[in-house]
């Protein structure tokens, strides 16, 4: 054996990573650690006062929900989109349509319009949906045009989704026929 | 110059076809097959960490555009967690068509080295061609990517929304339609779509 110092020499170096690589798993557990339980302390501790939600009649405190001014409050629940896919009645005559479905992701850019793949005149049929009405077509001259007129293109800007968060500010609206209906004030 | 690197290939090639001198033909065997163990070890490593999202968006190109682009999008965050990386979709997870799609990938490296699409402005008018390439992909193998998560038979069509269940059932589920004819632009914006069905 004439390289018995080489082979002792190859080994304690392997021996020394070993102990050097395992040092520094542990000292960096601990570091880690450590660095965890800091940032924990760091963030202030939430104040409980969460909102004071009153749905229903009369107007409530759409700013601060009841909330007293010296305490922050949480935020209420996101609201979700109503995915019913059931249409909803129009208020007035010509009120655009509610959406009646989620709409999330929908590219309507320069690029593509994703509502105009199903509610198009020639894809209507393939996918169920109702088609755009006419007036959709016509630019402000009234002409018709091929396609969608670039003045009704942008679908949101009319049409949009309805949500279940609980209405902020009571509404008198009352469409024209309960109005009709109702009995006149003063009588006849 | 010629005839000696002739010559050196010559002596190579006689070394080469000679029977070993000084190692046994059982050494040789476990070296090999140690040696092979190694390099196949590698290999499939090296080949792991280029199919990361990390080594992916390592590149401004894939991190400026169409990784933001991922990151509104339900394929990268949502309620249960589980999320798709660039190569669950954009790499076949079967070994062969992984292989086959990494060779090709090459061009990709040719790409970068010559900045294709090394500015916003070059990626968007490059986006059609690249895009489609994705699409014609992911319709000549039936989805494949797609379906290595949601697949068809598994679809609980009564928890899918209305249009959704019936849409599916009607078009995906008579195999007349597949995944990427309807679903383009699901992880990324889509490119100006003149003329490129999408339903």
């Amino acid at each position: 054996m004439r390289n018995k110092p080489l082979i002792v020499a190859v080994a304690l170096v392997a021996v020394l990573s070993v102990l050097v690589f395992s040092a520094g798993w542990m000292f960096g557990k601990v570091r880690a650690r450590a660095d965890n339980a800091q940032a924990a302390a760091a963030a202030p501790a939430p104040v409980d006062a969460r909102a004071v939600f009153v749905p229903g009649d009369g107007q409530i405190d759409a700013v601060r929900r009841g909330v007293p001014v010296d305490q922050e409050g949480h935020p209420p629940p996101m609201a979700r989109v109503e995915n019913t896919d059931i249409k909803r009645t129009r208020a007035y005559p010509m009120q655009p349509p509610t959406i009646p479905h989620t709409i999330d992701g929908y590219q309507v850019d320069k690029n593509s319009n994703r509502c105009m793949l199903c509610h198009a005149r020639a894809n209507a049929a393939t996918f169920q949906a109702p088609p755009v009405s006419v007036t959709h077509y016509m630019d402000r001259d009234d002409q018709f045009l091929a396609a969608v007129s670039p003045r009704r293109y942008f679908c949101n800007q009319c049409h949009v989704v309805q949500t279940d968060a609980p209405t902020l500010v009571a509404n008198g609206f009352r469409d024209i026929d309960s109005v009709l209906s109702a009995p006149p004030p003063g009588g006849q | 110059m010629w005839r000696r690197a002739r010559a050196w290939g010559m002596g190579l090639w006689r070394t080469l076809r000679l029977p070993s001198r000084h190692y046994s033909l059982g050494f040789l065997t476990v070296a090999g097959f140690i040696a092979g163990i190694v390099f196949w070890g590698g290999f499939n490593t090296a080949l792991e960490a280029t199919n990361t999202e990390a080594f992916c968006t390592s590149c401004h190109e894939m991190r400026d555009n169409v990784f933001e682009e991922l990151k509104t999008t339900i394929h990268y965050t949502n309620r249960s967690g589980v999320r798709a990386t660039c190569p669950d979709c954009h790499v076949p997870h079967n070994w062969t068509d992984k292989i086959a799609r990494k060779m090709q990938a090459s061009k990709e490296v040719w790409g970068k080295i010559f900045g294709t699409i090394n500015t916003r402005e070059k990626f968007l008018d490059e986006r059609l061609i690249l895009a489609t390439h994705e699409w014609s992909r992911l319709k000549a193998n039936d989805s494949l990517e797609c379906r290595n998560c949601h697949n068809y038979d598994s679809m609980d069509l009564t928890r899918q929304g209305g249009r959704a269940a019936q849409v599916h059932k009607l078009w995906l589920g008579t195999g007349r339609k597949t995944c990427i004819d309807c679903h383009k632009g699901i992880a990324h914006r889509l490119p100006e779509m003149t003329g490129v069905p999408q339903g």
